[in-house]
């Protein structure tokens, strides 16, 4: 493979490794924020915060 | 406009991302699949610059997502100002960090391929320099939503600038037709048409549409993440409310 891509096989591959990791590094941080503010929500809900009279315990 | 603003309401769009989300992810690691195969196996070198046209297929698209998104801010910034819509706040919060992913894998997808190609990382030539002038826009409306701590007038300086800072787009676009750079001119999106061959444009064209496929899923993801943490917000002031009113009680 890498002797397929030429002289320049290092400037190829350093092009996509680069926009591979920005693209996994992006998605995943989306992905755990939005797990995290689930579970702060869930948290939140199960302590009857959605309610504006609020439980009394 | 009724049906606008009920299609915007964030638990409608919930709703609807939570459906749609799937399909859009599934679809662009299908078309980028396809792409790259194509890339990789099937499209042929270039005559001059050999198997670095590679990079293009990577770089065209990430450079194209960087300026839809910034316009896709602006929109959403006019959401803010003129109709104050909280979901056009959230779309244009939750674009910033991706436009500014794209704007960077377009930046340094570039400096790989203008080292074996022009000899050097970088030139200031107008159409690289807009380009980071647009990546450090991003990054300065992120930097700026981050500083102001209450959330619609956050909103608020964020669409004033994101406005200011389309006079960039233009700029970036015709840069290459308006001064003498070292950047090539447009050769897909041009009024008579494209001048690559078929069989280097049919990769490039499915590799764009599955990164913008891409680059909306991770938008509704966003969006949905955003929707959530304002909902956090509002109940952990509601709850810290309740609690206060509980203390009052048992002091009395």
């Amino acid at each position: 493979m890498m002797d397929g891509l030429g002289p320049h096989a290092g400037f190829i591959l350093a092009a996509y490794l680069a926009a591979t990791v920005i693209l996994a590094g992006l998605a995943t941080a989306i992905l755990l924020d939005r797990r995290a503010q689930r579970r702060a929500l869930a948290a939140l809900e199960e302590r009857g915060a959605g309610r504006r009279g609020g439980a009394s315990s | 406009m009724a049906s606008l603003t009920e299609l915007a309401n964030p638990a409608r769009f919930m709703r609807l991302s939570s459906v749609l989300l799937p399909w859009l992810a599934g679809a662009a690691a299908l078309l980028l699949a396809i792409g790259f195969y194509l890339v990789w196996f099937v499209a042929p070198s270039d005559y001059q610059q050999g198997e670095t046209i590679k990079i293009m297929y990577i770089h065209v698209p990430a450079a194209w997502l960087a300026l839809m998104l910034y316009s896709m801010m602006a929109l959403s910034a006019l959401g803010v100002l003129v109709w104050r819509h909280p979901l056009a706040d959230v779309a244009q919060q939750a674009a910033a960090p991706i436009g500014a992913c794209f704007a960077l894998i377009c930046l340094l997808t570039g400096s790989f391929w203008g080292k074996p190609m022009w000899g050097t990382y970088w030139v200031w030539d107008a159409r690289l320099t807009s380009m980071l002038v647009l990546f450090l826009i991003y990054l300065g409306l992120i930097a700026l939503r981050r500083a102001i701590d209450e959330p619609s007038r956050a909103g608020r300086a964020v669409a004033i600038l994101t406005l200011v800072g389309c006079v960039n787009i233009p700029i970036i676009k015709f840069s290459v037709d308006w001064w003498s750079t070292l950047h090539q001119p447009a050769s897909v999106l041009r009024l008579s048409g494209p001048t690559i061959h078929s069989s280097m444009l049919w990769p490039l064209v499915i590799t764009a549409v599955g990164f913008t496929l891409l680059a909306l899923a991770l938008h509704c993801a966003a969006m949905q993440a955003e929707i959530l943490r304002r909902r956090v917000r509002t109940l952990t002031i509601f709850e810290a409310e309740r609690l206060d009113r509980l203390s009052l009680q048992a002091a009395q």
